[in-house]
């Protein structure tokens, strides 16, 4: 089973090792990982996406709490989060595809980052449904490249993390 | 302004710290050059493991966190394996490395290894110092850390650089950690649903672990156990928590324990743990377990609930605290039934009769500790001496018993001993080891010499590998691989050529004449028990 796991850590040197280095040695598998700074400048929020049992869920939120740096952690339930991610996708691309493509990312929400005379890059966000159809209709045009953020999430509503 | 080196030193003065245990070397020569014009006793161990084994030892009788010292690198690296011994025992620890240069970090240079990285899985938390400035509050939060929650080591690494920095001292007075909050008193709700669940229970059970001596709470344990009536098995870390003979105990529970609390625990209804993980050495099958008992699990390590046994009834929190509480509220329960059948188990003497000729080392160490004072101090190293002594060295009221059972590496005992000295020179300190683990530490003899302190050590001479030794017998078809000590030297001789006064025995009447020199000598005193290769940990 997948969990959302959003945690609040000091923004300094190392942590990302600590939180890293616990999830390996532990034997807690990681899918998706993604840092960033929030609105006060000392803080980082962390997005883990964890496999695993509950049991397991359990151990990881304990043990992200025991690390010194981590200020709060927080698994969050599917329906009262929102999560997106942000991907590049590159794909071959000749001259007369380009409309063809053009109206696939305008009816999935997507940009046209880039575009050279064989290959076009499209920027697009979304959950991890819809990152999936957008490969499954890119596909045919043949993906050279595709790079993710990996997912951040939010709780719904006021509720905030701190 | 003064060096930062210096104010390091001040930072361990202001903590009360009169002894480090340490090995010097280029990366921290300016650390050492401040400790020369201090009055803090540098104990020179003869390996870094050592070092951190000895501050070990002064941290578990003085139930504060000790320092340990050793330069970058190779220095670092020998520390490491008793950085994580006390990391896994939650043993309070500041360790101290000394790093190469800033402007050389990261360029692989002379006696450069990446300390704090590598010691990150045993570590409760590490300082990389790249700012002089923060030394004094990055001082006070290690020994806070250190010492409360779940005890644990704590690293800072300092590079040289750094060490030689002016800086302004001033040591805080307080730790500010906007993260670091441990939970110390129990929740009242929980505290009374425990109390109502053991006055209804048939057969409850205390189980008790290292976290008792971690917090103080021996006392308090006994006090509840006293007024409850409730029997008391402990965890290889929690011998001596009840004195051996007490009424109520009955025993290390586990692979290695007695009949007694082995009967006890599967006979249970609810099963109090307290400040122990149930580790796989205590509790082979903690599911069977969990299926058949209501399990009450204490701890101040969050963490440790509901990690290695499902738990009916979790409290977090530091047991002194929890258990005066308990104390207090709950009511008086008769004498139970089910006791007295246990106590019963505890009557067979078969396995410490004397064998005539041969020396028996379990008959040895009762003897020993009963002729011991009170108060002494027990360290066992690992292997079957270890478990010889857990079962048949008897702690009376004030003595303590020291092993690391989290860990289990060999070569603790003697510098855990001399740690434990140094911390109270007043009280008899004994280290029991094996020939092996005896030679994984044997060096330190001379740190003894040279401090000048009277620890005693008896070594439990099989010429095997004994513990590897009987698992080969019993599961491997006696196919004995590698256990052979051929070409140890005659430990005797090799002790008095450290100036100290030892002998060997080979019998009985031997050994327990020798056993009087050993308990009447003020002076250190090392004696070598030869017992028979195939003599088994437990039968
Ligand atoms: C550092 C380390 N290496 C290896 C082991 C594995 N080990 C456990 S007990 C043991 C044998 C110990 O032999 P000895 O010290 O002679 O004691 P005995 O069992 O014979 O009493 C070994 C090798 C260990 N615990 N620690």
């Amino acid at each position: 089973m997948k969990h959302t796991i959003s945690i609040l850590v000091e923004n300094h040197a190392g942590v990302l090792a600590r939180i890293s280095g616990l999830f390996a040695r532990r034997a807690f598998n990681i899918d998706s990982l993604a840092v960033g700074m929030t609105s006060d400048p000392s803080i980082s929020r962390i997005t883990i996406i964890a496999d695993g049992d509950e049991h397991t869920a359990q151990q990881i939120e304990k043990q992200l709490n025991k690390l010194v740096d981590t200020m709060k952690v927080r698994s969050l339930p599917a329906e009262e989060m929102l999560s997106r991610e942000l991907q590049f996708i590159k794909v071959s691309a000749t001259p007369a595809q380009r409309s063809e493509i053009l109206t696939i990312c305008e009816i999935m929400g997507a940009k046209i980052a880039d575009m050279c005379t064989d290959a076009v890059t499209i920027e697009v966000s979304g959950t991890a449904e819809q990152l999936d159809k957008m490969h499954e209709l890119l596909k045919g045009y043949g993906i050279k490249e595709v790079v993710r953020t990996g997912v951040i999430a939010i709780q719904k509503g006021s509720a905030v993390l701190k | 302004m003064i060096k930062a080196a210096e104010a390091m030193v001040k930072c361990l003065d202001q903590e009360g710290i009169r002894v480090v245990f340490g090995y010097p070397g280029a990366a921290i020569c300016p650390f050492f050059d401040a400790l020369y014009a201090s009055d803090i006793h540098h104990v020179l161990v003869r390996h870094e493991a050592n070092a951190g084994h000895a501050a070990s030892g002064y941290a578990r009788i003085t139930n504060k966190p000790a320092v340990c010292i050793a330069t970058s690198g190779p220095g670092a690296t020998n520390l490491l394996t008793a950085i994580a011994t006390a990391y896994a025992d939650s043993i309070p620890l500041v360790c101290i490395t000394g790093q190469v240069s800033t402007d050389q970090i990261g360029g692989d240079v002379f006696q450069e290894a990446d300390i704090t990285g590598a010691a990150e899985p045993f570590v409760k938390h590490s300082y990389l110092v790249k700012d002089a400035s923060a030394l004094p509050r990055i001082f006070k939060e290690a020994f806070y850390l250190a010492g409360t929650g779940r005890k644990g080591p704590v690293l800072i690494d300092v590079p040289v650089d750094v060490q030689n920095t002016l800086i302004d001292f001033s040591y805080p007075e307080t730790v500010q950690m906007r993260t670091y909050k441990p939970t110390v008193k129990g929740n009242p709700l929980q505290i009374q649903k425990i109390c109502e669940m053991l006055q209804s229970a048939k057969k409850p059970l205390i189980c008790a672990g290292g976290g008792v001596f971690l917090s103080g709470a021996q006392d308090e344990l006994i006090a509840f156990a006293e007024k409850t009536h409730i029997p008391v098995v402990s965890t290889m870390m929690g011998i001596g928590i009840l004195p051996s003979a007490h009424p109520l105990y009955l025993g290390m529970l586990g692979m290695h324990g007695t009949a007694s609390a082995n009967t006890a625990v599967h006979e249970c209804d609810v099963m109090l743990l307290i400040g122990a993980r149930v580790g796989d050495r205590a509790v082979r099958s903690p599911k069977f377990l969990a299926e058949s008992t209501t399990i009450i699990h204490m701890d101040i390590d969050p963490a440790e609930i509901g990690k290695n046994i499902s738990t009916d009834i979790p409290l977090v929190g530091d047991c002194e605290a929890i258990l005066t509480a308990m104390t207090e509220k709950i009511g008086d329960m008769p004498d139970n039934p089910w006791f007295a059948e246990l106590a019963e188990k505890r009557k067979d003497t078969s396995v410490y009769a004397s064998y005539g000729e041969r020396i028996n080392p379990k008959a040895f160490l009762r003897e020993l500790s009963a002729k011991l004072p009170d108060n002494t101090v027990c360290v066992a190293d690992v292997g079957q001496n270890q478990i010889w002594s857990c079962n048949h060295f008897g702690i009376r009221e004030g003595g303590r018993f020291l092993t690391t059972g989290g860990m289990g590496t060999m070569g603790y005992s003697l510098p855990c001993g001399i740690g434990a000295k140094m911390a109270d020179p007043n009280r008899e300190v004994v280290v029991v080891c094996g020939d092996g683990s005896f030679q994984m530490q044997m060096m330190e003899l001379a740190t003894m010499m040279q401090e000048g302190i009277a620890v005693k050590v008896v070594i439990f001479a099989n010429t095997r590998l004994g513990m590897v030794r009987e698992i080969q017998t019993l599961r491997y078809g006696d196919r004995q691989m590698a256990v052979h000590l051929n070409g140890s030297p005659d430990f005797a001789a090799l002790a008095r050529s450290y100036g100290m006064d030892a002998e060997n025995a080979y019998t009985e009447a031997e050994a327990y004449e020798k056993m009087q020199k050993l308990v009447d000598s003020d002076k250190p005193y090392l004696l070598v028990c030869h017992v028979d290769p195939l003599e088994p940990t437990l039968s």
